[in-house]
């Protein structure tokens, strides 16, 4: 069952493709082609099947999520509705808020798109450890078949939020086996993270193609890379919080409750230093994506690839960094020093944005679907970002903090990266995937829908948390104006709703009619694009030379070779000191 | 194998200056403990590779210049196809499963986890090179 990758000690002939890279060599007694049909989606350790897996399933439960705001909004459209009971509504938004943040945000990125496309922006035939992958996927689809089955057992699902705060959580006052089921989920996946994690900084610490050096990967690339180490940073504490609180409900432990001694302020602190990164665990990847799209379809190179890549660092070093500004008012926490890391981090966010406008100025930009959900994502996420900003102070934050204000910043943070960000993803790496191109017209019906529901469904919310109006409630105020804008806010939810049935349609149709992508669609720049779509078995048949951070790009345009990039084919020393990108203005 | 070294110990060092001045600010143990782990997390692997990056020849993959040939020959072994992951994540399943709908899933994970132990390691023998 093992096969050997080689790549050929000497020149094979020069073919279309260029030098000969990777060679299959099969291994006697084995042979890799495997089972077919069920038997090979659940004995496959190929990181192209396991992220397509990953990605379904992902996209699955985000649906299940969605349908779930749908109801919360339905609920809220009127100040006494009785659509829902409380505690039905309760179940709703803390299962809403889980699935999509334990298990659809971060999954979808690096369990989906990295898993799929990181190997190969590097040149690597497969996940460093491919068997530890295919494990990560099985520990995370039953951590997820976990979470979802505790709307079926007496008691009903978990009704803490998202956040499990001690001491709701605890055996009295959340009893049943729904928060049980939910711990031991966050057990399951949180592993699930931690190997993946593992595995993207293996891969891309050791399998990259020769010439591909740290400061050639694509950006998504790095910023997988940031993302693994902080996967490794948070989830471990997060399975320790929940191995803590499982103790105090079963084991008479005491660590969360104050009758023994315990501290509740401890479970936030511990979760928050979990969930802080979380955030940034949520974000850095689909900064990544974006950063990969934006310049290909603005048909230039990456404007400041260094300082994109130092400004994640900056991010992911931050991040560690602030947790405590969710605990505003604990009035436990030093507000001085949280307060100033969380304003810091917008200094490299704010660079990340000079850098992606940079790179769309003066580009030939052709706005197709890829390309309008990443500038979506651009102004999605700076509302996001600028009310997070607001929210650092801890003045403000006294005001506002567990408001729709707060409902409507993390919303538009979320919502503009993994949604906005992670379908310009979707819709930019499927015909690679696939090797079938979605269609223009649905797709923009797609992101026009998207962004109008979703400026119409937050706006509101913002307008409401000023006024007052707590998060986390099914019955509100009759105070004037209240309904009217909560009403619009479900309209832009069921608007949000209606427009993912265009990419549903896109989908059946690209199955049903399928238009070939061909290997390279959008003449991109990455390795990804220089192989086949789908790519085969290990990925790679051939490689181009590798002398900048787009080789695709240089192989398909060598006229631009002498304007845009120093010679470095001579194995000279002297040459070999000079920094091989030089920027020419043509 | 410099820059990746280079990475950790930074990270490891930026996480030390936020441990050492959270410990004299603020006076809170549970945020010290996870910084001081974090720090870990950098310095730990990151040290061992700035070790060995002064150690090693560089590889074609640090080389700027390397072309495609300069790697040539195996570059590792992949399974091409396993059910153990499989049943060792339905084993994990039971065994979490366990701690809500009681001890009689505890056998039958016990037995998934120990069959995939093993499947999985004379799987890695049957394959040759290892």
């Amino acid at each position: 069952m093992t096969t050997l990758i080689e790549r050929p000690d000497e020149l094979t002939p020069e073919g279309p493709r260029g030098p000969a890279g990777i060679e299959e060599v099969e291994h006697e007694h084995a042979h890799h082609e495997g089972p077919s049909g069920w038997l090979k989606w659940l004995t496959s350790t190929d990181h192209k099947v396991i992220g397509k897996s990953y990605m379904i399933t992902s996209l699955v439960i985000f649906f299940m999520a969605g349908v779930m705001a749908l109801f919360i909004r339905a609920q809220l459209a009127q100040p006494d509705s009785s659509l829902l009971s409380f505690q039905t509504y309760n179940e709703l938004f803390t299962m809403h808020g889980s699935l999509m943040l334990y298990l659809f945000a971060g999954p979808f990125a690096f369990g989906g798109l990295a898993n799929y496309i990181v190997p190969i922006q590097i040149g690597a035939p497969d996940m460093a450890y491919p068997r530890l992958n295919a494990l990560s996927y099985w520990l995370y689809l039953s951590g997820s078949i976990t979470m979802i089955s505790g709307f079926f057992v007496a008691g009903g699902a978990a009704s803490f939020a998202w956040v499990a705060y001690a001491p709701l959580s605890n055996a009295t006052n959340s009893p049943g086996a729904g928060p049980d089921l939910w711990l031991i989920s966050l057990g399951l996946t949180g592993f699930s993270a931690i190997f993946t994690g593992v595995n993207l900084v293996g891969t891309i610490f050791y399998l990259r193609a020769p010439g591909m050096t740290m400061f050639r990967m694509p950006i998504f690339t790095w910023n997988m890379l940031v993302t693994g180490i902080l996967i490794l940073i948070a989830f471990p504490v997060l399975f320790a919080a929940v191995v803590m609180l499982f103790c105090d409900r079963h084991f008479g432990t005491h660590i969360f409750s104050v009758q023994g001694g315990g501290s509740p302020v401890l479970w936030q602190h511990l979760f928050w230093f979990f969930g802080h990164p979380e955030v940034y665990i949520l974000a850095l990847p689909f900064f990544g994506i974006v950063t990969d799209i934006i310049p290909v379809f603005s048909r230039k190179p990456l404007f400041g690839y260094r300082g994109m890549v130092f400004a994640t660092m900056a991010i992911a070093a931050l991040s560690t960094g602030v947790w405590a500004h969710h605990m505003f008012t604990t009035g436990v926490v030093l507000l001085p020093f949280f307060s100033l890391l969380s304003y810091l981090i917008a200094v490299p966010t704010g660079i990340k944005f000079f850098n992606w406008i940079g790179t769309m100025w003066r580009g030939q930009i052709s706005f197709k679907t890829p390309m309008l959900f990443s500038v979506g994502f651009l102004f999605a996420f700076l509302m996001g970002g600028v009310t997070g900003v607001l929210l650092a102070s801890p003045p403000v934050d006294f005001q506002v903090h567990d408001t729709y204000f707060v409902v409507a910043h993390f919303h538009q943070v979320l919502i503009g990266t993994t949604v906005f960000a992670g379908f310009a993803g979707f819709y930019f790496w499927y015909p690679k995937m696939f090797g079938r191109m979605l269609r223009e017209g649905l797709g923009k019906a797609h992101f026009w829908f998207l962004f109008i529901g979703f400026w119409l469904t937050f706006m509101p919310q913002y307008l409401l948390g000023l006024q007052g109006m707590p998060r986390r409630i099914a019955e509100y105020s009759t105070a004037p104006g209240w309904q009217g804008l909560n009403d619009l806010s479900t309209a832009g939810a069921f608007i949000i709703g209606f427009s993912f049935l265009f990419f549903l349609v896109n989908l059946v149709v690209s199955w049903r009619k399928p238009v070939a992508a061909g290997d390279n669609p959008w003449d991109g720049h990455a390795l990804e694009w220089f192989t086949s779509s789908p790519p085969p078995h290990h990925n790679f048949t051939h490689l181009p030379p590798i002398r900048s951070e787009r080789p695709t790009w240089d192989y398909n345009h060598p006229e631009a070779r002498t304007l845009i990039h120093k010679k470095s084919d001579g194995a000279s020393a002297a040459a070999r000191s000079e920094k091989a990108p030089v920027e020419v203005d043509a | 194998m410099k820059i990746e070294a280079r990475f950790l110990v930074g990270l490891g060092v930026v996480f030390a200056a936020l441990a050492v001045s959270y410990f004299f600010l603020a006076h809170e143990p549970a945020g010290v403990a996870m910084l001081v782990g974090a720090v870990g997390l950098g310095l730990l692997p990151g040290s061992y590779y700035l070790w060995w990056s002064h150690h090693m020849k560089p590889r074609p993959e640090d080389d700027e210049d390397a072309t495609i040939e300069d790697n040539a020959g195996t570059i590792e072994s992949f399974p091409g196809s396993s059910i153990w992951p499989f049943v060792l994540g339905m084993g994990a399943f039971a065994a979490a499963l366990t701690f809500v709908f009681g001890l009689w899933l505890a056998p039958i994970a016990a037995v998934l986890i120990v069959t995939a132990a093993i499947g999985g390691t004379v799987e890695s023998r049957r394959g040759g090179a290892v």
